[in-house]
């Protein structure tokens, strides 16, 4: 349980990312704020091109620049802000004070260096120890995400790992170095149920006993549902509503959030004779917003959704959602 | 809807893929991706077909159409066994039977317009003119919701959700009765797997389509299936009517996996659920364990399971297990256990907020 009272540890303010494209500008991620504190777990929710990733990548300047440019906004890591800081400080960040465990454990591992020599690397770059106590430190980490015969298998390859495997190898190599916060983007899509409930395991396991601050991107709401402490909804680049988990199951506010919810199928309760969708596509980001993002699929949308941009607003303690609609900041079971 | 005939029968369909090693590239062993399958699937159903990635769903949705030359076993769809037929005379009863592909974007020819892609069985299988086929395709957009002015569009031009719409017309073209849908909805957005199980709902109440729905998504294949087939490691463990099954699993594996499909269900969010945690990996398909194929991760795992692989026995109309559980004469210490009401009840839900 994360202490209500503590400093967050990072803290992103007004992020803003473009993509330049020979089709033009792509405003992949507008105005996004949010903060995690230490020991927290944030859960980041959106579909594909929502802008979840590319946010956590801006953050330290994971992405390739061009054809990238963060055009705005503060990245404060304990009050550093990381996008003013030198290149050279911004590699003792990434993977030292900031892990990140990265959706494919078939492709973010380097396939002709050994599972070892990949863990030992950060170790001793960030950590300046000797390649026996690097080499300690490694066993141990390995044996700390659950992988049998450690010491064993640091000379071993990806691929004689099973995708299981490899993905608690990603997450051994992240968490390397103590870092004050992880970023995991996607960390169980790739995996299957029975898998991903054995890194779901860890990670929770890991939290309690570590107290790192956790950014956790996915587009399963179960899997949100399970973990996070506070869930923020992302859609069309945007932060469109942010609440602790429980307000944000029983009480969505927004009509994106609460299509969401009513679309997925569960496996226990009642079973829906129809699903219920949301008609249309998500949103071309060609420039810069003018008007909601979800305009043309919201069954509330009226006239000033089509000219204005909503802000976020306080609807409830710690719980805000960007709509015009009165709905959003009354309502608690409204009919959509 | 289960008193009708049987569209498909599978029996005991096996499908071995070689493993060459050695110098000489002699044949040292056999993949067994899938070894020894029974199922029937009934006229206007849809049977869904679940599992963990390798255990053999694909492989076996693929042998039932015969796209690969089978190992042994006989698949008999609308009364015509396909197994022994010639290619040519498969290629005239490809008509009844289609397949929609997992990925809309793999399985489209980026250089055809979209009208050419639906069009194309119609060009193989018929010799309708020309005006007659377009007729056709034009009925098959409005079918499965694409505009008709997008006739003379590539697949790049198309979301993810429109390809699989693409795909699916293209499926429908000749009017088949058995559809097997390959992970139709695994590459696509939650908000628009939606839109397209309610197209394939739709589609099959309006034609009296037969599904074959393969998924690893669990809630899915609840919401879509009839009945549902689970598979683990190339066998079918547990076959039953959908409620029977995710109310009253009788296989440990199905236990385990549907405990562990994270839910987002309100009163729970925030909540600690208790979950079956399955320690380790599947095994390899080349070398699957001595006995039950199961017994490496089984939580419930018996001494006789190392030994006897059990028998895919029907434990009650219409559900089907293969596990000693359900068997009186290995499990009787162990049959309270099995009894269908017990694992619900021993599946505490204890709720620490945190």
């Amino acid at each position: 349980m994360p202490a209500g009272d503590a400093r967050p540890v990072l803290e992103v303010r007004d992020l803003r990312t473009v993509f330049q494209t020979r089709g033009g500008e792509v405003h992949a991620v507008n105005s996004v704020s949010f903060d995690v504190k230490p020991g927290e777990l944030l859960g980041v929710v959106g579909e594909s091109g929502s802008g979840k990733s590319v946010t956590m990548m801006s953050l330290v300047g994971l992405l390739p620049m061009p054809p990238a440019e963060v055009r705005g906004g503060e990245v404060l890591l304990d009050g550093e802000d990381l996008l003013k800081v030198s290149p050279a400080r911004l590699r003792d960040v990434r993977g030292g004070e900031v892990g990140f465990i990265f959706q494919d454990p078939m492709t973010s591992l380097n396939p002709v260096f050994t599972v070892g020599f990949q863990i030992i690397e950060p170790i001793r770059r960030h950590m300046g120890l000797n390649k026996r106590q690097a080499r300690e430190r490694a066993v141990e980490l390995l044996e700390l995400v659950g992988i049998p015969g450690a010491r064993g298998r640091l000379s071993d390859y990806p691929h004689q790992f099973s995708g299981g495997m490899r993905q608690r190898v990603m997450i051994a190599i992240a968490l390397a170095c103590d870092p004050k916060v992880l970023i995991a983007d996607e960390p169980t899509t790739a995996l299957d149920v029975t898998i991903q409930a054995q890194i779901l395991e860890i990670v929770e396991d890991l939290r309690a006993r570590l107290g790192m601050a956790i950014v956790w991107i996915t587009h399963d709401l179960g899997v949100v549902a399970g973990i996070a402490d506070r869930v923020m909804v992302m859609y069309g680049g945007q932060v469109v509503e942010h609440a602790p988990v429980h307000p944000l199951f029983n009480d969505p506010r927004h009509p994106y959030t609460r299509a969401l919810l009513r679309t997925i199928p569960t496996v226990t309760g009642a079973r829906a004779d129809k699903l219920q969708v949301i008609e249309g596509q998500p949103p071309m980001l060609g420039a810069a917003p003018s008007a909601c993002p979800f305009r043309d699929r919201c069954p509330l949308a009226f006239d000033r959704c089509h000219a204005e941009n909503p802000l976020r607003e306080v609807v409830a303690p710690n719980h805000d959602v960007a709509c015009f609609h009165p709905l959003a900041h009354t309502a608690k079971e409204a009919v959509a | 809807m289960n008193a009708q005939r049987p569209l498909v029968e599978v029996r005991d369909l096996k499908m071995h893929f070689p493993i060459h090693s050695g110098l000489l590239r002699r044949q040292t062993g056999a993949v067994k991706a899938v070894d020894g399958v029974t199922f029937d699937i009934y006229e206007g159903e849809t049977l869904g077909l679940v599992g963990e990635s390798g255990c053999g769903k694909s492989t076996c949705g693929r042998a039932v159409l015969r796209l690969y030359d089978l190992t042994s076993g006989e698949v008999v769809v609308d009364g015509r066994a396909i197994g022994t037929e010639s290619q040519g005379s498969l290629r005239r009863m490809r008509t009844t039977m289609q397949m929609v592909f997992q990925d809309p974007q793999a399985c489209l020819n980026p250089r055809m317009t979209v009208g050419a892609i639906i069009g194309e069985p119609l060009d193989e299988h018929t010799d309708w003119p020309r005006k007659k086929k377009r007729a056709r395709v034009e009925e098959l957009m409005d079918q499965v919701g694409l505009n008709r002015a997008f006739l003379n569009r590539y697949p790049h031009e198309f979301s993810g959700g429109q390809r699989q719409r693409i795909g699916i017309a293209r499926a429908l073209a000749l009017k088949p009765k058995f559809i097997v849908c390959d992970e139709p909805i695994a590459a696509l957005d939650v908000s628009i797997q939606a839109q397209v199980v309610n197209l394939l709902e739709e589609l099959q109440d309006e034609l009296g389509l037969t599904y074959l729905f393969i998924s690893h998504d669990l809630s899915m294949v609840r919401h879509i299936a009839d009945r549902v087939a689970v598979m683990y490691l190339g066998k079918v463990v547990e076959l039953a009517p959908r409620d029977a099954l995710y109310d009253e699993p009788l296989h440990p594996y199905t236990e385990a996996l549907l405990s562990a499909v994270p839910e987002p269900d309100p009163a729970m969010a925030g909540r600690k659920r208790e979950r079956i945690v399955l320690k380790g990996d599947v095994p390899s398909p080349a070398n699957p364990p001595a006995g039950c194929n199961f017994c490496t991760r089984c939580p419930k795992v018996m001494e006789v399971c190392h030994r006897i692989d059990p028998a895919f026995r029907e434990v009650r109309p219409g559900h089907f297990a293969a596990c000693h559980l359900n068997d009186p004469r290995y499990g009787p210490e162990h049959s309270e256990s099995a009894e269908p009401t017990a694992p619900e009840a021993t599946r505490t839900q204890h709720g620490g907020t945190r």
